[in-house]
């Protein structure tokens, strides 16, 4: 099955692409599949977004997660410090 | 003075660390790492107590090389990781059919590749406008949810912690092809999804 009709593995290859590195001839066939098929196209430029989305969302977004709870803290700093003691 | 057990080690805790001031300087922050990556709120707390504790055994094994955070961020990570392992070795041999992520696995047409209709990519606005769209994001994080366990934990590695390719295969025992597959279907399945509840 050729690459240029095949909507299959051209976007594994874009995925290929993204995340690691895919080989010369792979390159071209895939440059030649996007130049024919704007629905790949399409689902290049939304991969890339949703990649880029989710580093943003891991490197900012705080605000949207829970805090630990204080008596949780509490805990767990007694625990921590009977420990220290049962090793003296 | 308390009963301590002959055979116990007498430990002797490195000057650059401070196990007492843990739980202030680092939880908080060991906790959101942890419920990044698992969205579980009780297990990202098993996990910072279990993080404090091996860190407590440790100990002597802290080589002064990194700072202290970056050391229970280590071992975190490992917890992390063990269970991502077995959260997955338990579902790939049973391939949860009732997932709806799953269910709608054959996105192309068997004969010759191409896009079926329903599953297209359609234009679903202006990168610019979506990356700003607080809504937009919420769906993305829902999405993401929906992920089976074993998906979401290869694609969390691979793009939030940037491990390498080979590490991952080795902490999920996955072969090479069995990875490109899951990354292909995990945004296959995203993006059809964001598609389907955003337009």
């Amino acid at each position: 099955m050729k690459i240029a009709y095949n909507c299959q593995r051209a976007t594994l290859l874009i995925e290929k692409k993204n995340l690691s590195r895919i080989s010369i001839k792979e390159r071209f066939e895939l440059k030649l599949h996007l130049a024919g098929c704007s629905v790949c196209k399409l689902f290049q430029q939304q991969s890339l977004l949703i990649d880029k989305m989710v580093k943003m969302q891991f490197l900012t977004g705080d605000e949207n997660l829970p805090d630990l709870d204080e008596n949780f803290k509490h805990k767990l700093s007694k625990r921590i410090e009977s420990e220290i003691n049962a090793r003296r | 003075m308390p009963a301590v057990s002959e055979t116990e080690v007498r430990v002797e805790i490195p000057e650059s660390l401070d196990p007492k001031k843990w739980v202030d300087r680092y939880a908080d922050f060991l906790f959101k790492y942890a419920f990044r990556r698992i969205n579980d709120q009780n297990l990202a707390k098993d996990l910072v107590q279990e993080t404090f504790l091996a860190g407590l055994k440790g100990l002597s094994g802290f080589n002064g090389r990194s700072s202290e955070r970056t050391w229970l961020t280590a071992i975190l990570k490992h917890k992390i990781i063990d269970f991502y392992r077995t959260k997955s070795s338990g579902l790939t041999n049973i391939r949860a059919v009732d997932d709806e992520m799953v269910v709608q696995n054959d996105f192309f047409v068997e004969a010759n590749g191409h896009w079926k209709k329903e599953y297209a990519p359609k234009d679903i606005g202006s990168e610019q406008d979506l990356l700003q769209d607080k809504e937009f994001k919420m769906v993305l994080q829902e999405c993401i949810k929906k992920l089976p366990a074993l998906w979401a934990s290869v694609f969390t590695m691979k793009h939030l912690d940037e491990e390498k390719t080979d590490e991952i295969l080795t902490a999920l025992r996955l072969s090479q092809a069995n990875f490109w597959v899951i990354i292909h279907r995990t945004k296959l399945s995203l993006r059809a999804c964001l598609q389907k509840n955003w337009l």
